[in-house]
């Protein structure tokens, strides 16, 4: 996640503090981001399980529910941790953007508090509910959790929003005055932005939980608890898979109409022009060429406004003083290259099993589909990962387009390489860790084997180990 | 308007200290505890006092800092660019000491608990004492108003020092008094004679702490120690009533009451500090009104904290309720 660090040039025109600050918050959103689909979505597949223990007495769910709770325990504890630190890093590196706009960027997150407070109220109650709850209403107590992730995603996205399309509020004499929270919030880049990032979170949940029990299928664990494992959260991430292709269709060319200088890095276009061909890979040289590209002719300009004479601006349209740097521009088009391309062949994916479920109501037989289905997780984190760089290095030179310069907003004092390197040792070390940890689950949950493990909500309910055995033939 | 936010903001103070310091303190208590068989109990009890409940009590630091930002945008840039050493220190501790607690629960080995168990314990010390010395460099009016202030004598000083330590101490008898209460409470006799021990202690070094603390103020924040023994005396007062109050209850098993009292105690000396601060932000050259962000963002500001009243409190209740009746219970 440290890819500005291939472009010192960065820091060119800024202050000393400039680069690492952008480092840094590249390495702490990098790491968050990978946490927050578990608060988010793999809550919702928990409960999918949960529902299915208790509905249809199915204790393969119902064991899968609860040892996923467990994992959701770890990664929410480091997930609001490294959160966090985020919020401190708004005022550690970007002073001058809270000072100047915290009365119109702050309410989004005034908005989030809330969310994050239920968040860790109820996931709380449902990870330790297990023993001592009722079946039903331990499941309603984990209800609130992936509701209040739907709500902490918009409003956190909303703040996002903002910074590229900022909205709601006059500047009188530099100062924000004449806040308007609702226009805010709902800015012109909120919704296409928030539910595309929703889904992106349901996405990578749904593929890294379903790539683990691949992963088991394919060493021969082919029992009814791997397979119930794989396909709760793998059906979920499948069917979002296609809404999330039109989401983000749809979003490029609202990013095509409303963010121009975006959308000319994301094309890496030099010149604004009609029939602009859409270019898969290649880098935007120094001298304004783009090279090694495949060029598909028209491309961009049939998909941005499906007509080949879709005019679309490009890099010279920008005043030359605000304009990103090649490698910046190159950085954008790449990412944005990469996500496509991950989104697609996750839908390559989705559609494979969907196509052998119809023909056999069974799952595909082929081990390289188990093969694919196991990495499908890290691609959707790919995606997950270059989508944030495509939105964030996509801004600058902005903080908030137009209003704010990155290097205007940096933090002068104090030596943030300094900081930087203490995260960086810290976060590594607890990256770590936390796979550490969730092997050490997952080791211990071998060994304990299917036949000895307790089924959650035992003792209340001693017909429930009849269920068992259909896990363990 | 104005006031009524930062009273909102203050409340978020408060409860963060009463709630968060708690979970602090526990940690003070872990790092204590001695080698693995004698710490085992208290350890095993503060895991179980603390797994339910911490992630929902830090969340009061992101309420104040969600409020801070976004109506006082001023002060917090100022407050950042000059506090940025304990505030950065803080902020990797909250990490290092969430993540220590979580992995702990998990871990088996004894040695991997340990290097663990170091982790959430060490930072629950050293996260309050930084937090402490950010208290005082505002209080002590060492933060101005545009910022980039002193970045080391606005936390290195008397008033800082005081701040720091008496947040650890602070903590640690919140926590002490707490965790006699779920001692006494699981019926673990030993155990809450440990704890009960700790919190008179504790509760001692704090009673220094604020008997030297008055010197300390005098000679370094003159304004904040007159206001302290002028408008916020009767905050003070209670507090040290109630403190000694709970310490007398401590040895007669009262731990409801007690718990309660000990609440009392720190809430006001936290609220005695706003008392004496009003109706600056920082020292004496920012007021609250100066600070504040147009009215429209208040109003947002305020409706946002009419649904967490009416969402989160209920909802905090509900955790707190199903914990002191036993119903919540790690599954590993």
């Amino acid at each position: 996640m440290t890819l500005t660090s291939l472009w010192p040039a960065l820091a060119a025109g800024g202050p000393a503090q400039l680069l690492p600050a952008r480092q840094q918050m590249a390495l702490t959103l990098g790491f968050h981001i990978i946490l927050v689909p578990f608060g988010v979505a793999f809550t919702f597949l928990m409960l999918l399980a949960n529902y299915r223990g208790i509905r249809h007495r199915d204790g393969d769910a119902m064991l899968l529910a609860e040892r996923w709770s467990m994992v959701a325990a770890v990664l929410f504890a480091v997930g609001a941790v490294s959160g966090t630190v985020l919020s401190f890093e708004l005022g550690l590196l970007w002073p001058r953007l809270m000072g100047r706009f915290g009365a119109a960027y702050g309410i989004p997150f005034a908005v989030e508090g809330i969310f994050f407070f239920l968040e860790a109220i109820f996931v709380a109650i449902y990870i330790y509910g297990w023993r001592r709850l009722r079946p039903w209403p331990h499941f309603w107590t984990g209800v609130p959790v992936p509701l209040a992730g739907v709500g902490g995603t918009l409003s956190v996205v909303a703040a996002n929003g903002w910074m590229n399309l900022p909205g709601g509020f006059s500047l009188v004499n530099g100062q924000v005055a004449d806040v308007r929270p609702l226009a805010v919030f709902f800015n012109r880049a909120f919704w296409y932005e928030s539910i595309h990032m929703l889904l992106a979170a349901y996405i990578v949940a749904g593929f890294m939980i379903a790539g683990v029990y691949a992963a088991g299928m394919l060493k021969g664990r082919r029992d009814r608890y791997h397979r119930v494992g794989f396909l709760i959260p793998f059906v979920v991430a499948a069917l979002v898979m296609p809404a999330q292709i039109f989401v983000g269709d749809v979003m490029a060319r609202e990013v095509f109409h409303k963010e121009p200088a975006k959308f000319a890095a994301i094309e890496a276009l030099p010149t604004t022009g009609d029939h602009v061909p859409e270019t898969l890979g290649g880098i935007l040289t120094s001298n304004g060429q783009v090279r090694y590209g495949l060029r598909l002719p028209s491309g961009a300009s049939l998909l941005a406004g499906f007509s080949p004479s879709t005019r679309i601006r490009g890099l010279d349209a920008i005043p030359a003083e605000v304009r990103p740097r090649p490698e910046l521009v190159s950085a954008v088009h790449l990412s944005f290259d990469v996500m496509v391309g991950s989104a697609f062949l996750l839908l390559g994916l989705a559609l494979w099993f969907a196509l052998v479920w119809w023909r056999r109501r069974d799952l595909p037989r082929s081990r390289w589909f188990f093969r694919c289905a196991a990495v499908s997780g890290l691609l959707a984190v790919v995606a997950l990962e270059t989508g944030w760089v495509v939105t964030e290095v996509g801004r600058q030179p902005w903080t908030v387009v137009g209003l704010l310069l990155t290097r205007d907003a940096v933090t002068t004092s104090g030596n943030i390489w300094l900081f930087f390197a203490g995260t960086m040792v810290l976060y590594a070390a607890i990256g770590v860790a936390t796979v550490l940890v969730l092997r050490l689950l997952r080791r211990r949950w071998r060994a304990v084997g299917l036949a000895e493990a307790q089924v959650p909500y035992g003792p209340e309910q001693p017909e429930q180990p009849a269920a068992r055995e259909v896990g363990s033939r | 308007m104005t006031n009524f936010i930062a009273v909102v903001l203050f409340a978020g103070v408060v409860l963060y200290a009463v709630f968060g310091g708690a979970d602090f303190g526990a940690g003070f208590w872990d790092l204590t505890a001695g080698g693995a068989e004698p710490g085992r109990h208290p350890r095993e009890l503060i895991d179980h006092s603390l797994g339910p409940v911490w992630e929902a009590n830090h969340v009061w630091l992101i309420y104040c800092l969600v409020i801070l930002w976004t109506a006082f945008p001023g002060a917090f840039a100022a407050i950042m660019t000059t506090l940025y050493v304990p505030l950065g220190l803080a902020a990797l501790g909250i990490v290092l000491r969430g993540s220590g607690f979580a992995f702990r629960k998990v871990v088996v080995r004894t040695a991997e608990q340990r290097v663990a168990g170091a982790a959430f314990a060490a930072s629950s010390v050293i996260t309050p004492f930084f937090f402490g010395t950010v208290a005082g460099g505002i209080a002590s009016g060492r933060v101005p108003a545009e910022g980039g202030g002193d970045p080391l004598r606005s936390w290195l000083n008397p008033t800082s020092a005081l701040g720091g330590a008496l947040a650890v101490v602070v903590c640690a008898y919140l926590a002490a008094v707490f965790l006699t209460g779920d001692a006494h409470a699981r019926g673990a006799g030993g155990l809450e004679a440990w704890f009960r021990r700790r919190a008179l202690l504790a509760a001692g070094a704090a009673g220094a702490l604020a008997l030297g603390g008055i010197a300390i103020l005098d000679s370094d924040a003159h304004r904040l120690f007159e206001r302290l023994l002028g408008p916020a005396l009767p905050l003070v007062i209670v507090s040290a009533l109630s403190g000694g109050a709970a310490l007398v209850l401590l040895r007669r098993a009262a731990p409801r009451l007690t718990r309660v009292l000990a609440v009392i105690a720190v809430a006001t000396v936290v609220a005695g500090w706003g008392v004496a601060q009003y109706p600056y932000l920082l020292g004496t050259h920012l007021r609250i009104g100066q600070a504040a962000a147009p009215t429209p963002t208040l109003v947002a500001l305020t409706v946002v904290f009419g649904a967490a009243v009416a969402l989160v409190i209920p909802s905090l209740a509900l955790l707190y309720v199903l914990q002191q009746r036993g119903q919540l219970e790690s599954t590993s």
